[in-house]
């Protein structure tokens, strides 16, 4: 397993989430985990059901917004919440995974992220490390 | 924010005029000074974006509660001429489209809530699905959320949910025309399924308040608010469908802009021409996540008024207004002389019609529009009238909340939540949630002064101050 952390920076309404990983892969991951972690303590998530998905997108940016709104998606569209996250890319097409379990009365409630915006967006790699961040909207 | 450079038009109202060979239209900042130095610098920024983007008519402008958004700065408001190129922006009009405030009166005072405010709490803690991930009641089909989509509150209240005389106060008479549910996405609709009748999240709240000043008393009456009346404000919108259609179009829009001939001084700013293909595409969608909006608010009004029935059996809550704050709507406006069709993106900001606009229902002709500026928890809102200024001044467009003062991250560092709820206990204000974060992030003391806002909005000649209320019961998201 990569190495990779995220951490949240400000935004007037919303909230900036940052991941970060030795591959871009990786980055993207530790963003998921930051996104979904404004909703719930991911330690307590216990990791049930597995959700696959894939999409095509050239541009890194655009990849990494796709690959957010495409998680809280299928979050919201069956009631999940993720707290684990794989992704690969296979001649520009990529290939996630996420697992999680049904929202349950016992997990404190954070704050919903309605979807992943173009605000502060960017995929880079600084340090030796790759960065992949942007605004969520909550 | 800095005002270096700002012209000062009169002490509520500033321009920021071009720089050198810079080509934009006018931009024009409502609010005191004390509102404005409170702003952060990329209202500015963004603001100024916004005048740079075609067709635009008149100024790009931002109302006394302007916050940092995305592309447009949340309480901003730009009006498009189809016929001169103008598009239509789904970062202009946010991620939940149509969010906005449903007011109702109720019957009874203070004196009654007193006793049973504790119970009130309870009960709509229980009732009200809120937060993230609760469910309503209601599953759809995809059939039948097509019909939402296409009847908006009176759908809702064909269904049993509510009362037929609560659509004359709702904007658009409670069904929004133009909506096409074939450009809302399969992953919107699924979104959707569990999602009708509930609250959400973040800044979206149901509050029981009462009536603690009048500053208009013959619009106040017109609005059937008096002194120590309990009232009831239900502030949410377009729940996950609108956040996916947001999703969607915000960036099938910043990929299109390129080969629609845009040039787009900031991407997020994603837009199309509203004479296009694409802007049609956004607009259709738009107008189904409207309806989606206020069939939700009109679902919740019903459930608010099943807990009041079985605390106060002779209650009776009436829909005093309900208006959107997250929209593009096309309107009718006149400018130098001339009527025209604009398509008015209010994104955080109210929609504020003068005193005799045909649109409004015949109790309110006289008085103006009711304007809803909704306020921190902890605070309270405001209940404005629409103006006849204010449509030479803003298309008819006035704040719409306190606007935040503070970051979420930074709030989080500054309160606990269960702490604040206990605060606010103390202070008569009952609140109730599952997110701890959540109240924490919403402490009124990240927020403007509500006060202020309220003040610069009469004073900018917005909208006037018609009753502020005070919270009793808030459930958050």
């Amino acid at each position: 397993m990569t190495d990779q952390s995220y951490s949240y920076f400000d935004h007037d309404a919303d909230i900036g989430v940052s991941g970060r990983g030795d591959t871009l892969e990786a980055a993207f991951e530790a963003a998921a985990a930051a996104t979904f972690a404004v909703m719930a303590d991911l330690s307590q998530v216990r990791e049930e059901r597995t959700v696959r998905l894939e999409f095509e997108e050239a541009d890194p940016e655009f990849a990494l917004v796709t690959w957010l709104n495409r998680l809280l998606a299928e979050a919201h569209g069956e009631g999940l919440v993720f707290c684990r996250f794989r992704l690969t890319r296979q001649d520009g097409r990529w290939l996630g995974e996420a697992r999680g379990e049904p929202w349950r009365a016992e997990l404190e409630r954070g704050v919903e992220v309605k979807g992943a915006t173009l605000t502060m967006l960017s995929v880079r790699r600084t340090g030796g490390r790759w960065e992949a961040r942007c605004v969520v909207d909550v | 924010m800095n005002l270096e450079g700002l012209e000062r038009i009169d002490p509520y109202c500033w321009s920021i005029p071009p720089g050198p060979g810079e080509e934009r239209a006018p931009v024009i900042l409502y609010g005191s000074r004390p509102l404005l130095e409170t702003m952060d610098d990329k209202v500015r920024e963004q603001i100024t974006n916004v005048a740079r983007l075609p067709g635009l008519v008149g100024a790009a402008m931002t109302m006394p509660d302007a916050h940092w958004g995305y592309g447009f700065p949340i309480g901003g408001v730009a009006a498009f001429d189809p016929e001169q190129g103008g598009i239509i922006s789904a970062g202009g009009v946010g991620f939940d489209i149509s969010c906005g405030i449903r007011c109702l009166r109720t019957n009874l005072n203070l004196a009654d809530l007193a006793p049973d405010a504790e119970r009130m709490a309870s009960s709509l803690f229980y009732t009200i699905p809120a937060g993230v991930g609760e469910e309503g009641q209601i599953k759809l089909t995809s059939g039948q959320l097509d019909e939402v989509l296409l009847g908006g509150a009176e759908w809702a209240v064909g269904r049993g949910f509510g009362l037929k005389e609560d659509l004359e106060y709702v904007e658009e008479r409670g069904r929004m025309g133009g909506a096409l549910p074939g450009n809302v996405s399969e992953y919107a609709k699924k979104r959707q399924r569990g999602e009708m009748g509930t609250l959400g999240s973040g800044n979206h709240y149901l509050e029981v308040q009462v009536v603690d000043r009048i500053y208009d008393a013959a619009a106040a009456r017109a609005f059937g608010l008096a002194e120590g009346q309990i009232v009831v404000s239900i502030h949410c919108g377009s729940r996950g469908l609108g956040h996916q259609i947001g999703t969607d179009y915000l960036l099938s829009l910043a990929k299109a802009a390129g080969r629609l001939g845009i040039r787009l001084p900031d991407r997020e700013l994603a837009c199309a021409p509203i004479n296009s293909p694409e802007g049609q595409e956004y607009i259709g969608a738009m107008n189904a996540a409207v309806n989606c909006a206020l069939a939700n608010r009109q679902i919740l009004t019903h459930l608010a008024r099943e807990v009041f029935s079985r605390i106060f059996p002779d209650s009776r809550l009436t829909t005093l207004f309900d208006v959107s704050h997250n929209t593009c709507k096309a309107e009718k406006h006149t400018v130098n002389g001339k009527e025209m069709l604009l398509y008015i993106h209010r994104k955080g900001a109210t929609r504020a019609f003068g005193p005799g606009h045909p649109s409004l229902p015949e109790r309110y002709r006289e008085a103006g529009q009711p304007v809803i500026i909704g306020g921190s928890m902890g605070t309270g809102s405001y209940v404005l009238a629409g103006t006849r200024e204010s449509e030479d001044k803003a298309y008819s467009s006035a704040s719409h909340g306190a606007g935040r003062a503070m970051s979420r991250k930074q709030a989080l560092k500054h309160w606990r939540g269960r702490e604040l709820i206990d605060e606010l206990k103390g202070k008569g204000i009952l609140i109730r949630t599952k997110s701890m974060r959540g109240a924490a992030e919403e402490a009124p003391g990240a927020y403007k002064d509500v006060d202020l806002v309220a003040e610069a909005t009469e004073k900018a000649g917005l909208a006037r101050r018609v009753a502020f209320l005070r919270p009793k019961v808030c459930i958050k998201g």
